[in-house]
């Protein structure tokens, strides 16, 4: 705000205070919020209102309804909390790996672990059960060794499966910004590792850890996908049950009660993060590597193991779907009973086939295609929308403060009931091609935004006003100052847009043209019907979705600047 | 100025012209499920001078919802897929509109669920158990071939169902069991629990994961899938097979038919377009085309089914009846009744 002496009488200067009381700082702020706040508006405000108002009915309130709400959410509540520790049981030790260590490999494992996040459920689903099922790849390598995991436990690996990259980037991003003379002058006073990391690093890293635990939380809290296909809806988490009671025993008055519920528990956990992660930024931030080759005994057993240990957990997945996807399983003509491993490409060979003839037939570079064209849009949506959200929120005043929870939302919310909210606002438009980068924008922006708020927050106003008094445009200022420190963070919230739509099933929520589908679509289509071709191609797709998905990080990792990359 | 106006209104005038030729859209609500070949659809938009445009809502429950729900300013003007364990709630949200196809005299009475030719019968399917032949044959197993003998000793552990809850096929299968024992359904599901019965939540999983005969090469010998899948198993399968790994049970009420229907939507943009749409379906070609492209037997009687279908598939032998008006008003109870007794 302008705060002028009025002393000053003359019309020039009244004329412009009256315009800057018009125009700052409201008109700005206004005008950076206008796109995205219409876009949260028309696109997820509204069409959710909308259902929850036609179908909450005071009548869902009985008892038995809240009993049932009661013990999902205990459930819920149960199930994400054993997740997440579980997660930071693998996370910490790989965020201090990531962070502390140079090997051979580093970049390689560390966009390993990131591809799961990006993978689709029916994807990770089959490569567990790829693993796990008889003829699995365990059994294979195992034989003598039978191991049943149960479906509880399925979850749990899953949800640590897709979630340990949250802490290894949030942590591990905290660690190697962390000072490195604090803990050097704590050792030259007498402490020992124990008592650095008890009074001086974790107290550090406190707002990092608990913006990690609130982010992985709020995941495991909503999980759908990996809880009814590896779970069954014995497991009934509160998404589960929002389904069950949209589509299979219908109950829109429930579903709404338990969509409230929800979203009521996802805006508190917003709130949370979003405070937590606004004391994160403030910290100082060194520009030079703490990581070093491992010196002692001790370092190169740590760094050993868990190598051994992240590589078998995330790579046995991750490699079972291509073996799988060359591998024949069909036991020879006449020959009954024993089956046969054998090498074939015979799916990939068939993906190009139409035998049918089928109309909605694609063949996966044209899947490939709607895929990355759908993909591109939603980059393009989301940084265009993302980029003044995140401008604003970087020098927040109380409307961002306001605002900023509600970004998150979208990620809490439930995809059946918003996908009812669509049909009913958007109707028959639903069915454009134009709809699927839209959904997909909507649950890319906030992690958009999120990358790019802290390297916004980190360009230094003096550097603006320097190039501004030294006679530079806005434009020249933006382009000397603000964009070299942006790009790179552009680039990356570029790659999570791209990587969340290629992933992003969406077909809950929208109406789908059966001309145009995706990779994850025609994966669904083959997983859908019976044969062992059908089975072989499906994995053929995923594994397809799983290298594109995997050069799409591998690329975030090269172009990752150490103070971005963050949630 | 004036020549921009003479060229502007030259060119509308040429567009208005050319308008009479433009096809006609058409949009068509499906469930996932669906396919067609390009010819046939070709074939029709040529002589109708027509445009298809398909769009899928989610799987048969969910497109019927999206159906109910904005039914008075539709999303289509054609619905494929309506099953008869849907067909009473449909018929009661009064989505259709009547339609006096005059295909319906080649379809046969057992089919025409709806005497006021509001949801026209299409396809049907059979849900049966199917089983892994070899496991059968190596351990010197008799097929069973009745509801009873599938909680005997001998069959301990080796059935997968899917969910009836989640599973359009899972629904079917306890339906039959229904039909069959009526009330005392819970009873006989406490012996197939007993009896070390697999419960899992969809089709895929099922199939892919817990049954023997598929290539995910499962420990469950026998599987609820359809009664057509072993004529899937020949045509998707890896190798050129000569005969299907698996076979259905398809004994005396152990199967419960799927019929689905079509029907122009209320409310609809072009109707008499929709009820030739409708007649289409009906109609020999896209009849004859659907099995291999759904896995689904044609409802007229015409219509010639594939080779893989006559050689590898079975149809089951009077199969478990329940009216549709039973079902809608009693679906849920008998599923969370079910639920209750698995926990």
């Amino acid at each position: 705000m302008q705060v002028n002496s009025l002393n000053h009488g003359d019309t020039e200067t009244l004329r412009k205070k009256i315009l800057r009381a018009f125009v700052s700082p409201w008109l700005p702020r206004v005008s950076l919020w206008l796109a995205p706040i219409l876009f949260l508006l028309s696109f997820f405000f509204l069409p959710l209102s909308k259902i929850l108002i036609l179908a909450f009915n005071t009548s869902a309130l009985t008892k038995t309804n809240s009993q049932l709400i009661l013990s999902t959410l205990g459930f819920t509540f149960y199930q994400a909390t054993l997740s997440t520790i579980l997660t930071f049981i693998l996370g910490i030790p790989s965020a201090i790996l990531f962070s502390r260590f140079n090997f051979r490999g580093k970049s390689l494992l560390r966009a390993l672990t990131a591809v799961p996040f990006m993978l689709p459920t029916v994807v990770v689903a089959s490569s567990f059960n790829a693993i796990f099922n008889q003829h699995g790849l365990f059994s294979f390598l195992f034989p003598s060794f039978i191991l049943h995991p149960s479906s509880f436990i399925l979850i749990l690996s899953a949800h640590i499966f897709y979630n340990t990259t949250i802490v290894i980037r949030i942590v591990g991003n905290a660690l190697t910004r962390l000072d490195p003379k604090l803990e050097a002058a704590a050792r030259s006073l007498g402490a020992d590792t124990f008592r650095v990391w008890k009074n001086i690093i974790l107290p550090l890293l406190r707002p990092s850890l608990l913006a990690a635990a609130l982010l992985v939380f709020m995941f495991d809290f909503t999980s759908f996908g990996v809880i009814l296909l590896l779970g069954g809806s014995n497991f009934s988490t509160l998404e589960v049950e929002i389904y069950l009671r949209v589509l299979k025993l219908p109950n829109l008055p429930l579903a709404a009660l338990l969509s409230i519920v929800q979203l009521i528990f996802t805006l508190i956990f917003s709130i949370l993060y979003t405070r937590t992660i606004n004391q994160i930024t403030t910290q100082t931030a060194p520009r030079f590597s703490l990581a070093n080759k491992p010196k002692t005994i001790k370092e190169k057993f740590f760094v050993a193991t868990f190598c051994l240990l992240l590589s078998a957990f995330f790579l046995l997945p991750l490699l079972s779907l291509p073996l799988r996807s060359l591998t024949r399983l069909e036991a020879d003509r006449g020959q009954r009973g024993e089956v046969q491993y054998g090498f074939t490409t015979a799916y990939y060979i068939e993906l190009l086939i139409n035998r049918r003839g089928s109309l909605f037939y694609v063949t996966p570079i044209q899947a490939a295609r709607n895929s990355l064209g759908y993909a591109s849009l939603t980059v393009l949506l989301s940084l265009a929308l993302g980029y003044p959200a995140a401008y604003a929120l970087a020098k927040p005043t109380r409307l961002e403060k306001f605002l900023d929870p509600l970004i998150m939302l979208p990620l809490g919310s439930s995809a059946v009931m918003l996908g009812l909210g669509f049909i009913i606002s958007f109707g028959r438009s639903l069915a454009s091609p134009w709809f699927v980068p839209l959904a997909h924008t909507l649950v890319a922006l906030p992690f958009v935004i999120r990358t790019l708020q802290p390297a916004l927050a980190s360009i230094p106003e003096r550097l603006r006003q320097a190039a501004s008094t030294l006679g530079a445009s806005p434009f020249r200022v933006w382009q000397t100052v603000d964009f070299p420190i942006v790009s790179r963070a552009t680039l990356s919230a570029a790659t999570f847009a791209f990587t969340v739509s290629l992933g992003e099933f969406g077909a809950t929520l929208l109406l789908t043209r059966p001309e145009y589908p995706t990779i994850p679509i025609a994966i669904q289509r083959f997983l859908s019907q019976p044969g062992g071709l059908s089975f072989g191609q499906a994995m053929a797709m995923a594994t397809l979705l799983m290298i594109l998905t995997t050069l799409a990080i591998l690329a975030i990792e090269k172009l990752r600047l150490p103070n971005s990359g963050e949630f | 100025m004036k020549k921009l106006i003479i060229l502007l209104s030259s060119f509308f005038f040429l567009l208005a012209s050319c308008a009479p030729t433009r096809p006609q859209t058409l949009t068509v609500l499906t469930h996932d499920s669906f396919a067609i070949s390009e010819d046939v659809i070709k074939t029709f938009e040529a002589e109708n001078n027509a445009k298809i445009s398909f769009a899928q809502g989610g799987d048969a429950g969910a497109m019927l919802n999206k159906a109910i729900l904005t039914k008075d300013a539709p999303i289509a003007d054609v619905i494929f897929g309506v099953d008869n364990t849907f067909l009473s709630r449909a018929l009661e949200a009064d989505i259709f509109e009547a339609y006096q196809s005059p295909a319906l005299s080649d379809i046969a009475d057992e089919f025409k669920l709806d005497p006021s030719n509001r949801a026209l019968s299409v396809d049907y399917g059979d849900v049966c158990i199917n089983y892994d032949k070899s496991y059968f044959a190596e351990n010197n197993l008799s097929v069973p071939q009745s509801f009873e003998d599938l909680v005997k000793p001998e069959y301990k552990d080796l059935l997968v169902v899917e969910n009836p809850a989640t599973s359009s096929p899972g629904l079917a299968f306890l339906l039959a069991t229904r039909a069959h024992f009526g009330d005392d359904y819970l009873t006989y599901w406490q012996s197939l629990k007993a009896n070390g019965i697999v419960v899992v939540d969809g089709w895929e999983t099922a199939y892919y994961t817990n049954f023997s005969a598929s290539s995910g090469k499962g420990p469950q010998p026998m599987i609820v899938s359809y009664a057509s899948s072993p004529a899937a198993e020949v045509f998707f399968a890896s190798d050129p097979l000569t005969e299907s790994p698996t076979a259905s049970i398809v004994a005396a009420g152990m199967c419960f038919r799927q019929i689905e229907f079509v029907g122009v939507l209320k409310n609809g943009q072009n109707k008499p377009l929709a009820q030739k749409f409708i007649d289409f379906m009906l109609g020999q070609k896209f009849q004859e085309d659907m099995p291999l492209n759904m896995f689904v037997y044609p409802v007229n009687k015409n219509a010639q089914l594939p080779e893989v279908f006559v050689k590898h598939a079975e149809v089951a032998q009077n199969p478990a009846a329940l009216s549709s008006v039973e079902i809608a008003s009693n679906r849920d109870a008998w599923i969370e009744a079910w639920a209750e007794m698995m926990k």
